[in-house]
């Protein structure tokens, strides 16, 4: 893998999912929680531009084409970031899992040897410490809260931990940019984002799901059914008017 | 849900400035929602929320007796100070 295939696939991951958060804009529980979500999609959506402006320098495509011109096979976000989650419960658990993942990845990312991914991670951890502490709220106040939030939050864990796997599953081919301190090594980073998680879930009297499964492939462009039509509706407007301005 | 109103300080040296409210279940809630709502563009250094129901407000009949005050005192008012321009945020 290229340095500049991980600043794509790092790309993917904050777009993919700024969009999924982006889609619960005017759905949220109340209006304070849609301007939330909206805010924080669009921490993503800015991380995305920043990840893909770079892999333009690199030799890469614009960022319209990035975003816009590319077919999920294409795509080589993890699969947790392309989940629909339409239940708000599932919406809080992903984004809990993937900001805890956040907070240590971002951390050493902006230690990496690349001084351009470097800066980038810098900018985004501050941004994934604030989002931890929101969505770590919300695990507490679901979680423990009434009969039907708990049931809903503890289903939600159960469909999504399958999908925390991948966050730390080794990638043959990211290993040479591991190897010189590109990119952090993922894998070393379950034990503390583990410890993490489980400490707030406790707080939640959430129990970690003891599920023995688990997917990958989104490195390889191997993704779930639900990434396509995601993709179908944001780039809609795009391919249909190609090099349109505003 | 309860309200809380929402007081942000612009800068240091300056004080809390109420500046709306918002609704949430809780005061962490409503403190993040006051970050996501009225200082994601730079506007302030520091967040206070409260909940609406603890303040104690005066009442449309105090009107007059809190704010109506006798005329022909003007040995009252501040205003025979000449303020120095280093006092900044009268």
């Amino acid at each position: 893998m290229s340095l500049l295939e991980a600043v794509v696939g790092l790309g993917d991951d904050a777009l993919v999912l700024g969009q999924r958060l982006a889609a619960w804009c005017g759905k949220s529980p109340w209006l304070e929680e849609d301007l939330a979500m909206a805010n924080t999609a669009l921490d993503f959506l800015g991380r995305a531009r920043l990840l893909y402006g770079y892999a333009g320098q690199l030799g890469g495509c614009d960022e319209d084409a990035y975003a816009f011109q590319r077919d999920a096979r294409a795509f080589t976000n993890l699969l947790i970031y392309e989940l629909p989650c339409a239940d708000f419960a599932s919406a809080c658990a992903r984004q809990f899992l993937v900001d805890a993942f956040d907070a240590l990845h971002l951390e050493q990312l902006s230690a990496s040897a690349d001084p351009d991914l470097a800066g980038i991670a810098a900018k985004a951890r501050k941004e994934a410490l604030y989002h931890r502490r929101r969505s770590a709220a919300w695990m507490v106040r679901l979680g423990d809260g009434t009969a039907e939030s708990r049931r809903r939050m503890q289903q939600a864990l159960e469909d999504l931990w399958g999908y925390q796997a991948e966050l730390f599953a080794p990638v043959e081919a990211e290993a040479g940019l591991v190897a010189t301190g590109v990119l952090p090594d993922r894998a070393a980073l379950r034990t503390p984002w583990l410890e993490s998680v489980t400490a707030t879930l406790e707080e939640a009297t959430l129990a970690p799901p003891s599920a023995d499964w688990g997917v990958d492939g989104g490195r390889q462009g191997l993704h779930t059914e639900h990434l396509a039509p995601m993709l179908a509706e944001m780039q809609h407007l795009h391919r249909s008017h190609p090099g349109a301005r505003w | 849900m309860p309200l809380f109103e929402v007081f942000v300080r612009p800068r240091r040296g300056l004080q809390h400035q109420h500046a709306g409210s918002l609704r949430a279940e809780d005061a962490e809630l409503a403190l993040q929602y006051a970050r996501e709502i009225y200082t994601r563009r730079r506007e302030g250094v520091s967040l206070w929320v409260v909940r609406s129901s603890d303040i104690t407000a005066s009442q449309e009949d105090d009107a007059p007796a809190f704010f109506d005050p006798a005329d022909g005192k003007p040995y009252r008012d501040a205003t025979f100070y000449e303020l120095p321009n280093e006092v900044k945020g009268l």
